[in-house]
């Protein structure tokens, strides 16, 4: 394409820039009446969904009992490798968290633990006033994350749907449980 | 009161009232630029922040001066003082209201002029002393804008002066009792406009300091209180700029009878302080052949065409 050029060419640009200074001028005044986007946080709290993703608890079941059963996927599927826990069994051979750590100076507050839990055991809650002076109160032993309550899966127990024999209880009699299919029979 | 003590009470509360003016400025500025940016700026010192500039003077006079060993020290120290002094020079000439005023030179208009081209020295001078390379451009972008803007900084105030027959400031003023020069001279005001936005270096005409290319332009190297003299010096400016606009075009301190002239000066003042910072808010900074080519092909055949329409009909 020729290169535009002329007086009536310089006219237009001239004016073509002073046209689009003034709309921008005016797109930029307008904002005087809108409302200011900050929330002024300590004054004024943001308000956090439940969803949100901040500090990780340990849940229990309506029962009472953990939920956590030391299966370590949290802990596999973790980016940042902040969470670490040892297996031990009670007397009934249920399986349970003999320290469950997180070190929250690394942790990055993904929820992939949340995510690859079995138990819905492993929670993010909508806080995240966690700051310290000292990095190592950064790190949470079991006691500090264990709550009472059942988070965000009120009425769930992992032991009563999950089809796995415990004492007290076989399998097929949980909530919802069909009994066991035989695979080897050939009878309907 | 004699006559003296009058002249000193007026160029000593002109300069305080200037100097500190300029200072609560730089507040001003952040929160209406917060305001048009959907924020709300500095609001926690003092009473919605209007002691901000308290703290920010505090923290830079308790910086180190540091004056750096590869530069030239006297240049060096001497281009925040020029920034600063001419600016506050150049308002000697305003006339604020009727006996309110430094001084009344038959040529004010033409001591504003060469008060604010000596400005561009201090950036010069800066830039060169530093013996910094983001300086040294900063440095050559300030001479290139300035030989593009000052030549019709001075044609648009040409038509005015036509009009007004005199250089006088003041006698321009009461020139304008049966109609401000913005009607005739809109073209004028327009341009003496963009030209007061390049010569106190603001945003779209910031190319000597663009931070975001050349960290700070010309005062890269500075800190502490001979940074802040570049900044009063430049937020002086800014109400320089106003000031003389109001002057010129808007009828200076006129206006109806029910408030004193002090207020009608401040006031269109004000609004036109306002309306730089939202210039500085909304347009981009173009590359400095832009502005070049924007300065001799645009502003400078505008304002010849305004001089000579404007001299044609003051002839007939």
């Amino acid at each position: 394409m020729k290169k535009k050029t002329g007086l009536g060419y310089q006219i237009y640009l001239c004016f073509d820039y002073i046209y689009s200074a003034l709309v921008t001028l005016w797109g930029v005044f307008s904002h005087t009446f809108t409302k200011a986007d900050t929330v002024q946080y300590p004054d004024e709290q943001p308000h956090l969904h439940p969803r949100f993703r901040g500090r990780i608890v340990l849940t229990k079941d309506p029962s009472g009992e953990e939920r956590c059963v030391a299966c370590n996927l949290c802990a596999s599927a973790c980016p940042t490798d902040c969470i670490s826990l040892q297996k031990t069994e009670d007397e009934s051979g249920r399986w349970l968290a003999e320290y469950f750590r997180i070190n929250f100076s690394r942790c990055v507050y993904c929820g992939l633990c949340e995510e690859a839990c079995p138990t819905y055991a492993i929670q993010l809650t909508p806080d995240f006033e966690m700051a310290e002076y000292e990095r190592q109160n950064m790190v949470y032993e079991k006691e500090h994350l264990l709550i009472d309550g059942p988070g965000k899966q009120p009425g769930y127990s992992f032991y009563e749907f999950s089809g796995k024999a415990v004492s007290g209880r076989q399998k097929g009699e949980g909530i919802n449980e069909a009994q066991p299919v035989d695979v080897k029979s050939l009878l309907p | 009161m004699t006559p003296v003590m009058a002249n000193i009470l007026n160029v000593v509360c002109i300069l305080v009232f200037v100097v500190f003016g300029a200072a609560m400025l730089t507040w001003v500025e952040r929160r209406i630029l917060g305001i048009w940016q959907d924020r709300l700026g500095p609001n926690r010192v003092g009473p919605g922040g209007t002691l901000q500039i308290v703290a920010d003077m505090i923290k830079l006079l308790m910086k180190e001066d540091w004056v750096p060993a590869f530069s030239d020290k006297f240049v060096f120290v001497i281009a925040p003082t020029i920034a600063m002094f001419v600016v506050v020079a150049a308002f000697a000439v305003i006339p604020i209201a009727p006996g309110i005023g430094v001084v009344d030179l038959n040529v004010g208009l033409l001591f504003f002029l060469a008060m604010t081209s000596l400005g561009v020295y201090a950036v010069m001078f800066g830039a060169y002393a530093s013996d910094n390379k983001y300086a040294l451009i900063g440095g050559i972008r300030a001479a290139a804008q300035m030989v593009s803007y000052e030549v019709f900084m001075g044609l648009s105030l040409m038509g005015v002066v036509m009009l007004a027959g005199t250089f006088d400031l003041r006698q321009v003023v009461l020139s304008q009792q049966d109609g401000w020069y913005i009607f005739p001279q809109f073209i004028g005001a327009f341009i003496f406009l963009i030209a007061g936005i390049a010569e106190s270096h603001r945003t779209p005409f910031d190319l000597p300091e663009a931070e975001h290319e050349l960290t700070a332009g010309f005062h890269t190297e500075y800190s502490g209180m001979k940074f802040a003299m570049f900044f009063i010096g430049e937020y002086v400016s800014v109400l320089m700029t106003s000031a003389m606009i109001t002057v010129l075009f808007l009828g200076g301190w006129l206006g109806p009878d029910f408030a004193p002239p002090l207020f009608w000066f401040l006031l269109k003042t004000i609004i036109l302080v306002f309306f730089m910072i939202l210039v500085r808010g909304s347009l981009p900074r173009p590359r400095y052949d832009q502005l070049m080519s924007f300065g001799w092909k645009c502003m400078l055949p505008l304002s010849l065409v305004n001089l000579v329409v404007t001299g044609a009909l003051v002839l007939l």
